[in-house]
């Protein structure tokens, strides 16, 4: 059945006599439209608020903990609709979760896994797994599977266990594993990422691999750009490492030198 | 048998621009005032433009219905706010509350493109930027609406701020003064009325600085 924790109870429309001092009675629920045909009503509404598909993230695991980077374009259709989205999502001190596809879709949904994360921890005195966690959020997805959400993310996070690393999507996907890439420029995340992956990395050349794996992504995937986020989450939990400009980057990786000619002439007219 | 599909659509364009703009201690949240459907313009003088809480202004373009339910439903939480927390919602809670209550209607949404500006409990301007299911963020300046996508390249080209994702952070906040911003929305909507048929007749310019909140309006073209 689907998961309504996160709403409010509304109290029904039409007042039952004098009895609205305040008493909500209505079970909670998301309103539905009366629509005879509740499927093309749904492809409409998808089509109307057009989640933003483009995106690269990238999460691994390795010796020191785990690896979490993002880009930050958001895109609606050909439009940049904006350069500053925040893709990688604090859900609490000690776990992250990464966005990709309807951006309100990952946004409320990661916010209610952060609360319900929190209220486990008060129910049973001790943090909850990152097993746990996104099994939290795998089961909320596929209650709601078939009726449009779109969120493709990876819950990472460091628990009694040591670091753990899930792919959790809106058809009710539910993975573990050590190397995950998700979205439009997925593949061209993997391909660095892939070729330069060691588990027995350092945590400056696994932050400086995942900078690279996501400035590539942005060079090549036209739906990816913006800010290349940099976050580790240790033992102590996670610590972002870097933010910088995929445009700046492009530079720093590729100098650009003068060429001989203009040296030459610069010499030329001298101090 | 083929599904029939329905012929009525609960939906309209009511068109229109909104603008607002973040300084160091103020914050300019502008709209058109025009509204029409299709080609009918059906008034020249229509506000899209909410004062939510004291220190927190609301421009939606978009299906103005929706956007006048979506008015009623924040001004009567804060009204509850207020009764139970005996005072004024900030901004950032604002922000929250206005995209918690898009999502709330994620699978029949309000067709309101909106931007909420205002203060922050430090006093420094704040703009959040929204899309139709509530995603947010805060951001130093934003456009939404049918001249948006005309705005949008002009105001990052005068008022690039840095991105807030940036390590080490920078300030979003635009350097510019309150005048020197009001007289640029000012250019923004002349611009924008130029080339898009939904924008035109009156832009509404709202300040809200220490001193509270200030309105004005400049005429534009009406063709």
């Amino acid at each position: 059945m689907l998961d309504t924790t996160a709403l409010e109870s509304f109290p029904s429309l039409i007042s039952h006599g004098i009895n609205v001092a305040g008493e909500i009675s209505a079970p909670p629920s998301f309103q539905l439209p009366n629509s005879n045909d509740f499927d093309g009503f749904v492809k409409e509404t998808i089509q109307m608020v057009k989640p933003a598909k483009g995106t690269t993230t990238l999460a691994f695991i390795f010796k020191e903990g785990v690896m979490v980077a993002a880009d930050s374009r958001a895109s609606m259709g050909g439009y940049i609709s904006s350069h500053s989205v925040k893709k990688i999502i604090e859900i609490n001190p000690y776990m992250l979760g990464t966005m990709a596809g309807g951006a309100a879709d990952c946004q409320f949904w990661h916010r209610n896994l952060g609360i319900k994360c929190r209220l486990h921890e008060l129910a049973n005195k001790r943090r909850i797994s990152v097993t746990g966690a996104s099994k939290l959020l795998a089961n909320i997805l596929y209650s709601y599977r078939g009726m449009g959400l779109s969120v493709g993310t990876m819950i990472a996070g460091w628990d009694e266990t040591g670091p753990g690393l899930y792919y959790v999507d809106s058809e009710g996907g539910r993975l573990k594993g050590n190397r995950f890439s998700v979205g439009s420029g997925s593949p061209y995340a993997y391909g660095v990422l892939d070729s330069g992956y060691k588990y027995d990395m350092s945590v400056e050349e696994a932050s400086e691999l995942a900078r690279r794996a996501i400035y590539h992504a942005t060079f090549r995937d036209g739906a990816s750009g913006g800010v290349a986020s940099v976050y580790y989450v240790g033992p102590t939990g996670w610590k972002k490492l870097s933010g910088d400009d995929v445009g700046e980057l492009h530079y720093h990786y590729n100098p650009v030198t003068p060429s001989t000619v203009e040296q030459e002439m610069v010499e030329a007219a001298g101090p | 048998m083929t599904k029939q599909h329905a012929n009525w659509s609960p939906y309209d364009n009511n068109g229109g621009s909104c603008v607002a703009i973040a300084g160091s201690d103020y914050c300019v949240i502008a709209a058109d005032t025009r509204m029409s459907t299709g080609y009918n313009i059906l008034t020249r003088d229509y506000s899209k433009i909410s004062h939510l809480a004291e220190k927190c202004v609301m421009a939606s373009s978009g299906f103005q219905a929706d956007v006048k339910a979506l008015q009623k439903v924040l001004s009567a939480r804060h009204l509850t706010y207020q009764h139970q927390h005996n005072k004024q919602m900030s901004c950032p809670a604002m922000a929250q509350l206005l995209s918690n209550t898009l999502y709330y209607k994620r699978f029949f949404p309000y067709y309101s493109f909106n931007v909420l500006g205002g203060l922050d409990s430090e006093g420094k301007g704040c703009v959040f930027t929204y899309d139709a299911v509530g995603s947010y963020e805060r951001v130093g300046y934003s456009s939404q609406g049918s001249g948006s996508t005309l705005i949008m390249p002009f105001l990052d080209n005068q008022l690039k701020s840095p991105s807030p994702l940036l390590l080490p952070a920078q300030d979003a906040v635009t350097p510019l003064s309150e005048a020197e911003a009001v007289d640029l929305v000012k250019t923004v909507f002349a611009s924008a009325t130029e080339r898009d048929i939904y924008t035109g007749d009156k832009v509404e310019i709202v300040i809200l600085n220490a001193g509270g909140i200030h309105r004005e309006f400049m005429d534009l073209r009406k063709d």
